[in-house]
């Protein structure tokens, strides 16, 4: 779908949800187009795109998300859920919110979970000062592009001091359908001055879809708010998926993300996280592994805008076959942002002939008084180590696979959630060589 | 040597030192020995010159001049070394390249010719022999990857090469086994002589097993309660500070 | 910080040493650029065709260019018709045509000016066995020990004089490894380069002594451009220097060089650098801007390329001196201080692309900034599908003095090959002020102890300096950062 085919396809939506949404909103997407038009697509030339030619999700041909839901099995979309215990989960399929599917009941008081449409309608007040306003259209056509399609998704607001004991499940199901289908999901997270809360967002593909979701994902958390914030993306080879999350984080406010990517044809994902006030503080703890001829990219940016805040990054890759992997992270440093604390790791397993990995770390500071540092390794498996293993009896194979599983594992082992955990080894170990062997040993 | 009257000092704007007073003489040994936060790193600091430590009255004379009026590297060439408590490290200095550069610049300031480097290299490899120290101490970077105790170590060898007319130690005895305390003590006999003074801070009397004081006093809330002879550092251990503070 | 700021801004007042400008007569072309200055240019050189086709076209190609923007740096944009291409002193009728036979033909101010520099030009030079090429504004004045060099059959002469009597050899060589279209500067130079130095060391030979070339520009609103070739034949070895400085001037001058290296099969090339063009005031007012293209190829199976620069001058440093790796068990070597104060911006790194089996790359580089200086360090490591058992180290740290300065750091890691191993570490920190107190309390005056913490920062860089070039390297460090303590 080329810039000219969703400027048709946002005119032909624009005037018959003129009815649905508010003024502002129709204004704000309105604006979000325009951008979008003026930026057009990036292309390799765009040092934010050196690594990941976006060029087959211009020519693809796909059509907007139908107000008509795709049937879906409740069996089949079991296949797909991580079976995590969870407050409430809303289940969307193919971007539209499929209520008969979704258990949004049990929330305590000052805790809201709705969708995205109806809350555009009924808290204006609320979400007009934050939608649009954390994710900066500026850095990404992408995010114009979702916010110009404005209309599903979610709102998830806490107020000060409410404490989710169980976790906020989000699932996106995408169908194989004879033409694939497009859909910007949106996601605006408030969490209030003390509020604690995990999020998970889940997407999942039928075999075969080969759709293309373009989700953005605002948080803003006020003083002294937790946010556990779950990407998990299981999407299928033949899927497209473009992915943001931006955070304002104010004073001593905490954020842990966990980014794991193990599906997709070709997938790019941006973390912005602002620290903008004192205490403020940030985990990114990534992963990916990919195959075949799987295209996975994490761009993450860390702003330190104000003194004594912390960020620890750790991303992981795992490339096979003629996959490519790209990382970037960059940590800006702000003058006057003094006694901050910043540390980033990148690290990548290359484990065959026609895979890449590129990586990017970079460090920008503007301020003296500050402690950072990163690093960033591209290898194969310790020799020393396989021969050891291999010493004490396993076959190589299974020494390959479980050196393997030891890399992702340090990643695996920051979740907090210990159901997300095992289902994350369950499925890791399954995309192992030998995983048979090796599911009786970890 | 050093005579200190009525000092005053603050940090942060708190008050620390509250109207200290001590005395210390050519060739004396002094503990001065206190329960954690009664000011005794402060003192320390305060006679090195550090930034941040304001002295807001009274005054410190050192061999009859201000010692508050001068800079920090300039109290270290009059003769005042400070054996740090914590100290820092310096990574890609050698420690030979700093003590060649402070015993040089005690020398310049002094008024004698630089030392030759041969000749150096003789004074530290015996001053090293007597902190049983390897030599190759002498080629890494200053306390990069010591551990505390050979830190310490390092701190004293300084004092050997440097020789002060007066050597401050600060709780040079903490994190140090048996060994090392021994081979610590030994160090700073060697430094003790008729025109050299000592003043030990610590916190535990083990230390003046090794080195025996002429005088012990103790601190607390930033003034000198009672001083004594070395007894009083056995009736510390023996008592507690508690009893003593009350008593005094 | 122990120090107030405005201590570190008192101390920060240092004067530019080399700042002074030498009075002699000038030949000089008007500004501007076309077809015509570049056939001048070669005209007055008496260059052979070949190569004034070479410049023509390299210049075609460069209006067809634009000037990259991508480096961590700002500045007015340049107006490459008001610069100069040519300025040659006038010291002999025929100094364009023919450099001076020995050092007497030379201009007694001319030496003088080398020696203010503290060039090691005549007699010192002789006795620290030091081999000078001195390239003064565009045309290379004097080489010493060029006959003790030829009876080894070394060539070590002007780039005019090889054009001249070694014509074979600068065409085999010359644009391999940096070819006339490879960047925006890299083509500007290949049109108009004026002089730079020119070494052929034969097979199996090892170069006797340490060569060196020192640059100045003098005349004002004149570019320097000139152009190195360095080639090193099978199990060859040579060691080469480098020095650069310019006089002090309000406006900015552009300094675009080119340096080729090439190593065949065993052979070894070291190239240092000691760069102190001058950086401008302290309000960032005039200096030179250095835009330098460096590039070595390990063409042959074990041969090696060691880069180490010390980086002290110009208002900006936009360089990347890069290794090529193409030789099976090639080893290519990168070691870097970049020190910048008042407004200087530095963007350098370097870049290490593995080609061959086995082959294997350091990369060190120091960042100092201070003031209002902006430091960045830029490097890719590149690794081909090719290049088996490939090795990349790369350690990058920066340091930060008084809060008004930044230090970035930029690593490209591009790897296509599962069997390399690819490591890199960044660390950025500040001189802490327990680091300075300590260094006090043992009786060092300030700036000493400041410049101890910064010898000690830089070590490992120093400490692949020629043994004259290090101390001078110490000294220009301690100058650059007088007093900036923060």
């Amino acid at each position: 779908m080329s810039e000219a085919d969703y400027l048709e396809a946002f005119r032909s939506e624009q005037g018959s949800l003129g009815a649905q949404l508010p003024d502002w909103v129709m204004a704000l997407r309105l604006s979000a187009l325009g951008r979008f038009e003026r930026a057009g697509f990036p292309d390799p030339r765009h040092e934010e795109w050196r690594y990941t030619n976006i060029r087959p999700i211009v020519k693809k041909a796909f059509k907007p998300a139908g107000d008509a839901l795709a049937p879906l099995e409740v069996g089949v979309l079991d296949q797909h859920r991580l079976g995590v215990d969870s407050a409430v989960e809303l289940v969307f399929v193919n971007g539209r919110l499929h209520a008969g599917l979704s258990q949004m009941q049990g929330l305590p008081d000052g805790a809201v979970v709705e969708d995205l449409g109806t809350a555009l309608r009924s808290r204006g007040e609320t979400l007009q000062p934050l939608l649009g306003q954390i994710a900066d259209d500026r850095d990404s056509s992408f995010v114009a592009l979702s916010t110009a399609f404005l209309r599903d998704g979610v709102f998830i607001g806490l107020a000060p001091g409410c404490v989710l004991e169980r976790p906020i499940k989000l699932l996106f199901v995408s169908t194989r359908e004879a033409q694939p289908v497009v859909f910007h999901p949106r996601i605006l997270f408030h969490g209030g001055a003390n509020s604690q809360a995990t999020v998970i967002e889940h997407y999942a593909g039928m075999e075969g879809s080969a759709s293309f979701t373009n989700t953005v994902t605002e948080a803003a958390l006020e003083a002294g708010a937790r946010l556990e914030h779950y990407k998990i993306q299981r999407e299928s080879t033949q899927a497209y998926h473009i992915g943001s999350l931006h955070v304002r984080q104010m004073r001593d406010s905490s954020l842990r993300s966990h980014n794991v990517n193990l599906g997709g044809r070709l997938v790019r994902n941006d973390l912005n996280i602002g620290l903008m006030e004192p205490g403020a503080e940030v985990l990114l703890n990534g992963l990916f592994m990919a195959g075949g001829r799987q295209h996975v990219d994490n761009h993450t940016r860390v702003h330190h805008a104000a003194p004594h805040t912390q960020s620890t990054e750790e991303y992981r890759g795992i490339i096979d076959d003629h996959a490519r992997g790209v990382f970037k992270g960059r940590v800006l440093v702000d003058r006057g942002a003094q006694r901050i604390e910043a540390h980033q790791t990148s690290a990548n397993l290359v484990l065959s002939d026609g895979a890449e990995v590129d990586t990017k770390p970079e460090l920008e500071i503007y301020a003296d008084d500050v402690v950072c540092s990163h690093g960033a390794t591209v290898g194969q498996l310790d020799e020393q180590s396989l021969f050891y293993l291999r010493s004490r009896g396993l076959d190589d194979k299974t020494a390959r696979g479980l050196l393997t599983f030891a890399f992702a594992g340090e990643v695996i082992s920051r979740i907090g959630e210990q159901s997300i955990r095992d289902r994350l080894e369950e499925v890791i170990v399954g995309r192992l060589p030998d995983h048979q062997r090796l599911k009786e040993l970890v | 040597m050093l005579k200190i009257t009525d000092l005053h000092a603050e940090v942060d704007g708190k008050p620390i030192l509250k109207g200290l007073n001590l005395e210390v003489g050519s060739g004396e040994v002094h503990a001065i020995m206190g329960p954690n936060g009664s000011g005794k790193s402060t003192l320390c600091q305060v006679l090195a010159g550090r930034d941040g430590y304001q002295v807001t009255s009274g005054s410190v004379s050192f061999e009859g001049q201000d010692l508050l009026a001068m800079a920090p590297e300039i109290r270290a060439r009059e003769g005042l070394l400070l054996a740090f408590q914590y100290p820092v490290e310096i990574p890609g200095v050698k420690n030979v390249y700093l003590l060649k550069a402070a015993y040089n610049a005690q020398r310049e300031h002094r008024g004698e010719p630089e030392v030759d480097a041969f000749e150096f290299l003789q004074l530290l490899r015996e001053r090293t022999r007597i902190m049983k120290m390897d030599e190759s101490f002498l080629h890494r970077g200053v306390n990069e990857g010591f551990s505390g105790g050979e830190k310490k170590r390092n701190e004293i060898l300084q004092m050997l090469v440097l020789e002060p007319k007066l050597a401050l130690l600060d709780e040079t005895d903490s994190g140090l086994d048996i060994d090392a305390l021994k081979v610590v003590s030994e160090g700073v006999n060697t430094l003790r002589g008729e025109d050299r003074s000592v003043v030990l801070v610590t916190h535990y009397q083990r230390l003046l097993d090794h080195i025996v004081p002429d005088f012990v006093h103790v601190l607390s809330d930033g003034r000198i309660i009672k001083s004594g002879d070395k007894s009083l550092a056995l009736e510390l251990e023996a008592n507690g500070y508690q009893n003593v503070v009350e008593a005094a | 910080m122990a120090t107030s700021q405005s201590e570190v801004e008192k101390l920060v007042h240092r004067e530019y040493k080399h700042g002074f400008v030498t009075d002699i007569e000038q030949e000089t072309l008007p500004p501007g650029l076309d077809e015509g200055v570049i056939r001048t240019i070669s005209a007055f050189k008496g260059e052979p065709e070949f190569m004034r086709e070479w410049r023509l076209s390299a210049f075609r190609h460069w209006q067809t260019m634009s000037e990259p923007s991508w480096a961590h740096v700002s500045y007015p944009p340049l107006d490459f018709q008001s610069i100069s291409y040519y300025s040659a002193p006038k010291t002999r009728e025929q100094i364009e045509a023919e450099a001076p036979k020995s050092l007497d033909e030379v201009d007694p101010k001319l030496l003088e000016t080398y020696d203010k520099l503290g060039i090691p030009l005549h007699e010192r030079a002789r006795l620290a066995g030091v081999a000078v090429d001195a390239v003064f504004d565009s045309v290379s004045v004097a080489t010493t020990y060029k006959d003790k060099l030829s009876e080894h059959g070394i060539i070590f002469c002007s780039f005019s004089e090889a054009v001249r009597e070694h014509p074979e050899l600068v065409r085999k060589y010359l644009g391999t490894v940096v070819p006339p279209g490879d960047n925006f500067y890299a083509s500007l130079n290949s049109a108009v380069f004026s002089d730079g130095s020119f070494v052929f060391v034969p097979k199996g030979v090892r170069c006797p002594m340490e060569l060196s070339t020192y640059f100045r520009i003098n005349a004002s609103n004149t570019g320097q451009f000139e152009r190195t070739l360095i080639v090193a034949e099978e199990g060859a070895y040579v060691s080469y220097l480098e020095g650069c400085t310019a006089p002090m001037r309000d406006e900015n001058q552009l300094h675009a060089a080119v340096v080729e290296l090439v190593a065949l099969e065993g052979a070894e090339i070291k190239y240092s650098t000691v760069q102190n063009w001058y950086p401008g005031d302290e309000e960032g007012r005039g200096g030179i801007y250095n835009f330098v293209t460096k590039r070595g190829e390990c063409r042959g199976d074990n041969s090696k390329i060691a880069w180490t620069q010390v980086e002290a001058g110009s208002a900006i440093t936009w360089k990347y001196p890069s290794c090529v790796l193409k030789g099976d068990n090639s080893v290519g070597e990168f070691y870097s201080v970049a020190v910048g104060n008042n407004c200087q911006q530095i963007d350098s790194g370097t870049k290490m692309i593995h080609i061959g089996r086995n082959t294997r790359s350091t990369i060190i580089s120091k960042g100092i900034s201070a003031g209002r200086a902006n430091n960045a360090y830029r490097g890719l490591v590149k690794v081909l599908p090719t290049a088996k058992g490939a090795r990349n180290y790369t350690q990058c740290d920066s340091l930060l003095m008084g809060d008004q300065c930044g230090a970035h750091t930029y690593p490209y890691i591009e790897v296509r090959e599962p069997s390399a191993q690819v490591e890199h570490e960044a660390t950025t920190s500040k001189i802490g002020d327990d680091q300075i107190f300590y260094l006090l309390q043992r009786g060092l005056s300030e700036e000493d102890a400041v410049n101890m913490i910064v010898s000690g920062f830089c070590k490992e860089v120093f400490s692949e300096l020629p043994m004259e070039f290090a101390v001078e390297a110490q000294a220009l460090l301690a100058v650059t950062l007088e007093g900036a303590v923060g």
